[in-house]
């Protein structure tokens, strides 16, 4: 069961990686030129979004009458309702991270594969990033 | 180039990628249809985990998860849809010849971008695919608030760097 979802999962990251890729959003500058909207607005970001937002609003609505997903015994999803500040200040540190670099972590880990060496160098320090925060956040 | 939305057949140009489905036929499609297009396989995607493996695709959860730093997705799973990332992008590298892309010439900034985004995403549960994908198409508060976030934050620090001549 598991290698099969691993092979799904292989998959589904290499679709990803390659939307990424195809899109425009493994370029930082070009990510960056998304935010900039008090300078050079580049929008193509948008219509990323909305790409890959429509055919996931259809995929909700498939899995609410779905009994359990294709190659697992359930679906593991999300139930934390909470707004705390733990979600807020997380979203605006890694907006600063995301704004200074043009890179969030999809788009890092897919450039390994197109401009190594600066995304190898942003990924090995976002890894430290999430060890730091496991250090001083022991559960 | 012309003035047609989505899918057009023409000579290659520069910086622009190119899909050859089959000897001969040359696809590409001009920013923003392109960008549309690339969505719709990040999107599809997510719809491959979540029907198919009943889970969120989400890449700093499984980035996390790979590290053993989080639960959740079996590791295997989780290595397998991390390692299809630079797999993917390599394929469209190889099909079109490259993708353009230019980063900070600055060691720090990519340094600090990186602790940050790191930091960021575990405090905050997500990033652009499980948040900003992911859960605004569920339409999950929590992932709405969090996108309006990051969204906000990443404008306010382009437009700072803008002011404090860092930009790049």
């Amino acid at each position: 069961m598991v290698a099969r979802q691993a092979g799904l999962g292989l998959f589904a990251g290499a679709l990803f990686g390659a939307g990424l890729a195809m899109s425009g959003m493994a370029d930082p500058a070009r990510v960056r030129g998304f935010l900039d909207i008090f300078g050079a607005w580049d929008e193509t970001l948008a219509f990323v979004m909305g790409g890959a937002i429509i055919p996931m609003a259809m995929a909700w609505r498939v899995q609410r009458r779905m009994r359990r997903p294709m190659l697992a015994a359930s679906f593991t999803l999300p139930d934390t309702r909470d707004i705390d500040w733990r979600l807020g200040a997380g979203a605006v540190i890694f907006g600063l991270g995301w704004g200074i670099a043009g890179l969030c972590p999809g788009p890092a880990i897919a450039d390994l594969a197109i401009n190594p060496r600066p995304a190898a160098l942003f990924v090995a320090s976002m890894a430290g990033g999430m060890v730091l925060f496991r250090l001083i956040n022991r559960p | 180039m012309a003035p047609m939305p989505g899918l057009v057949i023409m000579a290659p140009m520069p910086g622009l990628v190119m899909m050859a489905p089959m000897p001969g036929l040359v696809i590409m499609a001009p920013m923003p249809g392109r960008g549309f297009l690339g969505g719709l396989m990040i999107g599809l995607a997510g719809v491959v985990m979540l029907l198919g493996n009943g889970r969120i695709a989400g890449v700093s959860g499984m980035a996390a998860r790979v590290m053993g730093l989080a639960g959740g997705a079996p590791r295997v799973l989780a290595a397998a849809f991390i390692m299809g990332l630079p797999l993917g992008a390599g394929l469209v590298v190889l099909v079109s010849g490259g993708v353009a892309t230019r980063f900070p010439a600055s060691t720090g900034l990519l340094v600090l971008g990186g602790v940050l985004v790191g930091f960021g995403t575990r405090l905050g549960s997500g990033c652009t695919s499980g948040h900003g994908v992911c859960g605004l198409s569920r339409l999950s508060i929590r992932s709405m608030v969090a996108t309006a976030g990051f969204m906000a934050s990443g404008v306010v620090t382009v437009a700072a760097m803008r002011l404090l001549g860092v930009a790049w």
